[in-house]
């Protein structure tokens, strides 16, 4: 599964874990998480705005 | 001042920068001893007047101390800001604050049972109070901000004095996504006076704060009403402190009066962060783009200063788009800005103007104009009071202007 990362504070959204805290549970799509979701971090950038995390860190 | 070394043939940049203010951000975690201070002046001068310094330091001292000691525009460079972002020196300032501040706390309802304190005092030293629990107010923004979950929970701890717990959710989850615009009820807008804007942010923020928690617990498929919505577990800590405070001092100065006292200390913290909220967007508005969305918030979005007493104080707040840009940023990295607007003093200062709206438009108003290139009809304005101010403040000459 793949892994989106907030290009303001380096969030990072991995689907295995998903974020539950947030109301998204392990194995949520990031596609289907509201776009207007904000970053949990720093909350200036939104889902639209995350990147997808190609090479793994 | 950048020099290069070379150690073992690779070269590596060393950059030699000291942070002047590393040791003075100690004070900060000396705000919480104002009514001590406040205390010894009775002792000293025999005045019972002097329970009231609280305010005389941050309205008085405060403004006083900028116009003295003037700007810092000292940015670190960038080569330092991982390092210095590290550095656990400066969360160990920050985190010392919270004991001071509930010292400080227990010690003021303390003295307001002692013997020859009578209504006025007990005012004063609730009044002084209520300067402290704005700044912890403060304090809690700066660590409600950061990624460790501890930090975030001393926010919450720092917030229980003022009941102003919902700050920690709304600010991060609602302020920092609408800043700027129309639709957020901590920005204040040309026209709108701290008077108008207090009951407004207040209320505002109370119920954006709901509904952002509302909205995750039902993501989650639960009920809200659990300790864990962080709305419930953060005033849970106020009715605790609270609690605390009226059993205490309840038997030994009457219920009602101890409650009275700390609505009044509590109030005047949650009015000082306000009016802080209030200068440090008057009249920004972020354009709206084809897309629908906002622009995305930059360096002109905020009201700035770089009066160093203040900023010392407040931990860098006044640095506010640098903050804005970069909400996980610690204090002590935060970075002047060339592009952004810049106020005429400190927020100490201004929130003094704000107390007469006709003296605090006719500095701030003129300010927003020359921002917004002459074209006020790109400001935040009370909708109800548009066509006035733009009479006043014309588009300039051969443009055309918005309805």
């Amino acid at each position: 599964m793949a892994k989106f990362i907030c290009p303001n504070c380096e969030y990072v959204y991995d689907e295995d874990l998903g974020a539950p805290r947030e109301g998204w549970p392990a194995g949520t799509r990031f596609a289907d998480i509201d776009p207007d979701w904000c970053c949990p971090d720093c909350g200036v950038r939104e889902q639209q705005d995350f990147e997808p995390l190609t090479a793994d860190v | 001042m950048a020099t290069t070394s070379v150690t073992g043939g690779i070269q590596t940049p060393a950059v030699e920068w000291r942070d002047g203010k590393r040791y003075a951000w100690i004070l900060g975690a000396v705000i919480p001893f104002i009514p001590f201070l406040a205390w010894g002046l009775v002792e000293w001068t025999g005045l019972d007047l002097f329970w009231y310094f609280g305010p005389v330091f941050v309205f008085g001292i405060i403004p006083l101390l900028d116009l003295a000691l003037g700007l810092d525009r000292n940015n670190p460079p960038d080569e330092v800001i991982e390092a210095l972002e590290q550095d656990r020196y400066y969360r160990w300032v920050t985190y010392a604050f919270i004991p001071a501040q509930y010292l400080c706390i227990g010690w003021s309802f303390w003295m307001m049972t002692q013997p020859g304190i009578d209504l006025a005092d007990q005012i004063g030293i609730a009044i002084s109070l209520g300067m402290v629990a704005g700044i912890a107010i403060n304090t809690a923004h700066e660590l409600g901000h950061k990624k460790e979950e501890h930090e975030r929970w001393y926010a919450r701890i720092a917030l229980a004095q003022t009941f102003y717990g919902h700050f920690y959710i709304e600010h991060n989850r609602g302020h920092h996504v609408r800043v700027a615009t129309p639709e957020d009820p901590a920005s204040s807008k040309v026209g709108e006076n701290i008077y108008q804007f207090l009951p407004r942010t207040m209320w505002g923020s109370l119920k954006s704060a709901w509904e952002l928690e509302s909205k995750r617990f039902a993501r989650l498929g639960k009920s809200k009403y659990t300790f864990k919505n962080d709305l419930i577990n953060a005033w849970a800590m106020s009715v605790v402190l609270w609690g605390a405070v009226l059993a205490f001092a309840g038997p030994q100065i009457g219920f009602g009066r101890t409650l009275l006292l700390l609505a009044i200390q509590g109030f005047l913290g949650i009015w000082l962060l306000e009016s802080v909220n209030y200068l440090e967007h008057y009249g920004m508005k972020r354009q709206k783009l084809e897309s629908g969305r906002y622009e995305r918030v930059n360096p002109s979005h905020s009201w700035n200063s770089n009066n160093i007493g203040t900023n010392i104080l407040l931990y860098h707040l006044q640095r506010h788009s640098d903050h804005h840009a970069n909400p996980t940023r610690r204090y002590q990295t935060l970075r002047d800005f060339k592009e952004s607007p810049v106020l005429p003093t400190g927020y100490a200062g201004m929130i003094v103007l704000t107390w007469v709206p006709a003296v605090w438009r006719a500095v701030m108003d003129p300010k927003v104009y020359a921002h917004f290139d002459g074209d006020m009809t790109r400001a935040n304005i009370l909708p109800r009071k548009r066509d006035k101010i733009l009479a006043k403040y014309p588009a300039p000459a051969g443009t055309e202007q918005a309805a």
